[in-house]
């Protein structure tokens, strides 16, 4: 990175450790800072979409659809996230090469477990052998954000499904009042004010999400514990550049910091956002300040 | 949603053999086990295998990536499907070979040592030991020992600098260089252990053609003395072939 750090045996403190800091193992440390971001970037958005889905289909008039949404939710939330945290990408990659196997590779028609062996024809492999490394990469992340996503999808279910409930009657009566069809009472009316009951709940959920990041590291994702763990152990001169003890102590004080900060912005990012959509409305919240 | 499920399913199935070409394997190792295997500055897999990987690739005209994964789930992901070919200072034992299949040996067994802090008189009662080793399963099974587990060799050697172990049970090889940089905090003590036989090549007992082919490459390598002279630059003063 520095001109300076091509000698690093002469360095003085300062410079060491700006050598030490930017090394292409301390840049990948960065790098999946944004891993983490990216998860949740894409994992809140389709967490929220799966939960106002299971949360319609637990009202739906037809019985076959309420019951999908209640054993949706229920199942998910009575099973401990980290068994479906390493079942769903396992399940799902095996599905995926089993169903391309069968279906890219009719020749082959033997069994696809074969003693303890998991084996599908190479054109069935996902990804492909031969693909960069980062295909590789964006699969596994890939698959890390859909196990995310139905576990929180779920509980933000249930939390939408307790808002939906808590909007007043009267409301949605006095819109159908004035003769709007059911399919406009939901969305202009009990939608609208679904949020203001949610926000709490989802604001949880979120910063449930965020403190559940560190569990990509156990999906095979190199994310920033894996990182943290690996520079911070301990390096001798044979091997490194940047010799030290067990560092790992300064490492993960900084992941502390890191995940306090993160949940701390969002705190007050979500009261914002809170005091915003209660505004006017007929909640306690909503009668300080006036609008 | 029916338009983009379809769309998906269809973009996974039609990831189709377009790359097909060459014999690719993807190399599985730790990379937390130094020299045998590590992660260097760049944040690259580093390490004798690393050296006598990538020999073997160009032998067998095999093209390797280098993967890494776990300790603790290295070989589930193996029979899975994730990477064909575990590289990682891997003991051949019986337990493992039901259900892996190893290849020739291509480096000869190292003996194990306990390491203690300064001071000790013997290896002492409780011992720390990488989970599913060949050392892990000798102080479980050794009386008058208690054994505790961590999931990376570097936690290993890290419980006995806090107290939490009265001894670390690893390769000599591994320890060998710490013991060398503690200035003196960390010294060898009791005998020499021997457990296991060399360490070999592990692949999925269905892969019986990589097998051969990575068989056929570590005899060369044992033969044209490439292999001797990475295990001399590695582990100086170890045992050749």
């Amino acid at each position: 990175m520095f001109e300076y750090c091509s000698n690093s045996d002469s360095l003085a403190n300062l410079q060491w450790l700006a050598c030490y800091l930017t090394t292409l193992k301390h840049q990948s440390l960065y790098w999946s800072i944004l891993t983490v971001l990216l998860l949740l970037a894409v994992t809140a958005p389709l967490a929220i979409a799966l939960g106002l889905s299971g949360a319609l289909a637990r009202r739906s008039p037809f019985a076959v659809v309420r019951s999908l949404g209640w054993g949706y939710t229920s199942m998910v939330r009575g099973i401990p996230d980290l068994i479906f945290f390493l079942f769903v990408p396992l399940a799902m990659d095996q599905l995926l090469e089993y169903v391309r196997h069968r279906v890219l590779c009719p020749q082959e028609t033997g069994p696809v477990w074969i003693g303890h062996d998991f084996v599908v024809c190479s054109a069935a492999k996902l990804p492909l052998g031969p693909s960069p490394e980062w295909v590789h990469d964006t699969y596994g992340f890939i698959l890390a954000v859909v196990a995310f996503a139905i576990v929180f999808g779920a509980f933000c279910a249930n939390v939408i499904h307790g808002a939906m409930n808590a909007v007043p009657r009267t409301q949605l009566e006095t819109a159908r009042a004035y003769g709007l069809s059911p399919r406009q009472v939901m969305l202009r009316v009990h939608l609208p004010q679904t949020w203001i009951y949610a926000l709490p709940g989802l604001s949880n959920v979120w910063m449930i999400l965020i403190k559940a990041t560190p569990l990509l590291f156990l999906m095979g994702v190199e994310d920033i514990v894996y990182w943290a763990k690996e520079l911070g152990g301990t390096k001798s001169a044979r091997f490194s550049d940047f010799p030290h003890g067990d560092w790992r102590i300064y490492y993960f004080t900084g992941l502390l910091v890191f995940y306090l900060l993160f949940t701390w912005v969002s705190q007050i990012g979500l009261k914002r956002l809170t005091d915003k959509v209660s505004r006017g409305q007929a909640t306690m919240a909503g009668g300080k300040g006036g609008a | 949603m029916k338009t983009f499920v379809t769309a998906a399913l269809v973009s996974v199935l039609a990831t189709s053999a377009a790359f097909g070409a060459g014999h690719s394997v993807r190399l599985g190792t730790e990379g937390a086990y130094p020299p045998y295997n590590f992660i260097n500055d760049a944040g690259e897999v580093d390490g004798f295998e690393r050296d006598v990987g990538d020999r073997l690739c160009e032998l067998a005209e095999l093209d390797c990536t280098w993967v890494t994964n776990d300790w603790d789930s290295i070989i589930p992901n193996l029979v899975s499907g994730n990477y064909d070919v575990i590289i990682a200072g891997m003991s051949i034992t019986d337990e493992r070979d039901e259900v892996i299949d190893f290849t020739q040996e291509y480096m000869p067994a190292d003996p194990s040592i306990y390491v203690a802090l300064a001071g000790a008189d013997g290896p002492g009662e409780t011992i720390s030991a990488q989970t599913n080793t060949i050392q892990a399963g000798y102080v479980a099974a050794a009386e008058g020992m208690t054994l505790v587990e961590f999931a990376n060799p570097d936690e290993t050697v890290a419980a006995v600098r806090s107290g939490e172990a009265d001894s670390v049970l690893a390769d000599k090889a591994y320890l060998d260089p710490l013991i060398e940089e503690s200035g003196g905090e960390l010294v060898m003590v009791g005998d020499y252990v021997f457990i296991g036989g060399g360490i070999g090549i592990g692949v999925r007992e269905s892969d019986t053609e990589l097998k051969d082919k990575l068989n056929a490459a570590i005899s060369t390598m044992k033969s044209d003395g490439t292999l001797n002279a990475m295990l001399e630059k590695w582990f100086p003063g170890h045992v050749g072939y």
